[in-house]
């Protein structure tokens, strides 16, 4: 089940540049493990020392942040669109 | 002459170069500017900033620029009022209200951030700037950016208060009303200013723009006679303001400027509809749970604060405390504050006063110590929110049995 991967400017020195990529996965998890595979480093970025997303790392499944959904458990499937976006100032 | 080194990651203490660069590549972190306080140390004295000019441009050593600046050339330098009045209604004996109500030239503290950030991308070589706000930045970002001849997209909820909208429209920019609310506008903005190459003021240039909130906490030192007050209360939407007021309190202190030790308790108040920052620190989480935000105060309306932790750990190192209040208190706070100093706030203002009074009659501020409210914004831009809330005129003929007869029916006294 091929889900995009939205990448953010910091992370596509990983990806040869690419600013979406395709992975398969069942939820973000697996997807997190699935992008370590392909473009190693990645799961370092992402996650902190226990294994969970960085505090300043923003999740969103098809526009929704995963923590309004069921966070790293989050299910995923084909057609869907991730982006991970770093946390910004507001105002 | 510059005294700003470059910019370091606020999380692993990586360095980069002082460019449009707004998180660590290896993290994810946000960067901060960072400075040379040994030479600042030789060079800044009270002298040097009161010979200054009578804007926040008067605390320029301090800010992250490396020539001239380009951009608000009269903002700051607000009135720090002696709140007497509202201080005896609240029963404290010393309370000035910093007022940023009657900031050049958009009226809210955002002329601050705005004016720095504008110095930085005209450094930065950009010709564009760009903005996702819930408001006040936005008027500013206008505003500003007009003045200092930039072109400008500025990207904003579209559920924003009418002023607000006008506000920004009559500076020409392009104004770009998203459907959705803020914290979506911002995901949006993130994607944008990975694909064009804009001064995205709270994104790519934030670092810089974030610096100017401090010269809000310059300015009630100085104003103080060069004392740092025992409490500060200020609204927080994504937490940048409370965590860069705090800054400067500490930056001043090391730069041997304040009068005495630095001893002030910095308090957080934000909206019951959306208080992230407040109830993860009155609830002792260690995660900030995003909210969707309902609540008067749009301008406080982040439900996923960047500056969050950040703040939080402000209040934990001051000592202060955060406070959460309801939209009619955030209206009472306005009429409160209207009705005793003469100031019409916004909906933020109305929550700082609101959030002051309960800290104070919860004793958590005492009343012997001296305070600072932080009101951060203008009443006329969000009128809609009291609009119910301030009663109707005594709607009259033009004689004066009409004047005397519903004058009376109206029950006042004459
Ligand atoms: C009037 C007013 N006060 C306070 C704030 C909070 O600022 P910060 O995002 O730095 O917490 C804002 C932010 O938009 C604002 O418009
Ligand atoms: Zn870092």
């Amino acid at each position: 089940m091929p889900v995009k991967v939205r990448i953010p400017t910091p992370l596509q020195k990983l990806t040869s540049n690419k600013d979406e990529v395709e992975v398969i996965a069942g939820n973000i998890k697996e997807l997190i493990v699935e992008l370590e595979k392909s473009f190693p480093g990645m799961k370092d970025r992402l996650c902190d020392e226990t294994g969970k997303v960085r505090r300043f790392v923003n999740v969103y499944l098809n526009e929704e942040d995963i923590r309004f959904l069921s966070q790293e458990e989050t299910a995923v499937k084909d057609g869907d669109q991730v982006s991970i976006i770093p946390a910004i100032a507001g105002g | 002459m510059s005294y700003m080194l470059g910019l370091k990651c606020r999380e692993c203490d990586r360095e980069y170069p002082k460019e449009a660069l707004y998180v660590c590549e290896y993290c994810f972190g946000s960067l901060e500017v960072s400075y040379d306080y040994k030479a600042l140390a030789k060079k800044v004295t009270r002298k040097t900033i009161e010979a200054g000019p009578k804007s926040l441009w008067r605390y320029r050593d301090l800010l992250p620029i490396d020539g001239e600046p380009a951009a608000g050339y009269y903002s700051g330098f607000t009135p720090l009022v002696k709140a007497d009045i509202l201080g005896k209604e609240l029963g404290v004996k010393e309370l000035y209200v910093k007022d940023d109500s009657v900031c050049h030239p958009t009226c809210s503290f955002k002329d601050r951030v705005v004016a720095v950030a504008l110095s930085r991308a005209r450094e930065l070589k950009f010709d564009t700037v760009a903005c996702a706000s819930t408001g006040n930045l936005a008027n500013a970002v206008a505003a500003h950016a007009a003045w200092a001849g930039f072109k400008r997209f500025i990207f904003i909820p579209a559920n924003l208060e009418i002023a607000k909208i006008v506000g920004t429209l009559v500076y020409s920019p392009n104004l770009i009303a998203v459907d959705g609310n803020y914290d979506d506008v911002n995901r949006l903005c993130a994607e944008i200013a990975a694909k064009y190459r804009w001064g995205f003021v709270n994104i790519n240039i934030r670092a810089y723009y974030a610096e100017g909130s401090k010269t809000l906490g310059f300015e009630i030192a100085e104003q103080l006679g060069w004392k740092a007050p025992a409490h500060i209360v200020a609204p927080a939407a994504s937490g940048s303001l409370v965590t860069k007021i705090w800054k400067s309190l500490k930056e001043f202190d090391k730069l041997g400027l304040l009068e005495g030790e630095l001893r002030t308790k910095v308090h957080l108040a934000q909206a019951e509809g959306c208080s992230p920052i407040a109830t993860a620190f009155l609830g002792n989480h260690d995660a900030i749970k995003p909210v969707k935000p309902s609540t008067i105060a749009k301008s406080l309306a982040i439900g996923n604060p960047a500056d969050g932790y950040y703040a939080i750990d402000v209040l934990k190192q001051s000592g202060g405390t955060a406070g959460i209040v309801s939209d009619d208190e955030i209206r009472e706070g306005i009429k409160l504050l209207a009705r005793t100093e003469g100031i019409f706030t916004e909906t933020a203002g109305g929550v700082t006063v609101a959030v002051a009074k309960k800290l104070i009659d919860e004793g958590k501020i005492p009343s012997d110590e001296s305070i600072v409210l932080a009101i951060t914004g203008n009443g006329m831009k969000t009128q809609e929110a009291i609009r119910e809330a301030v009663g109707k005129p005594i709607h009259i003929a033009p004689s004066l049995s009409s004047f005397e007869a519903e004058v009376l029916k109206a029950g006042c006294k004459l």
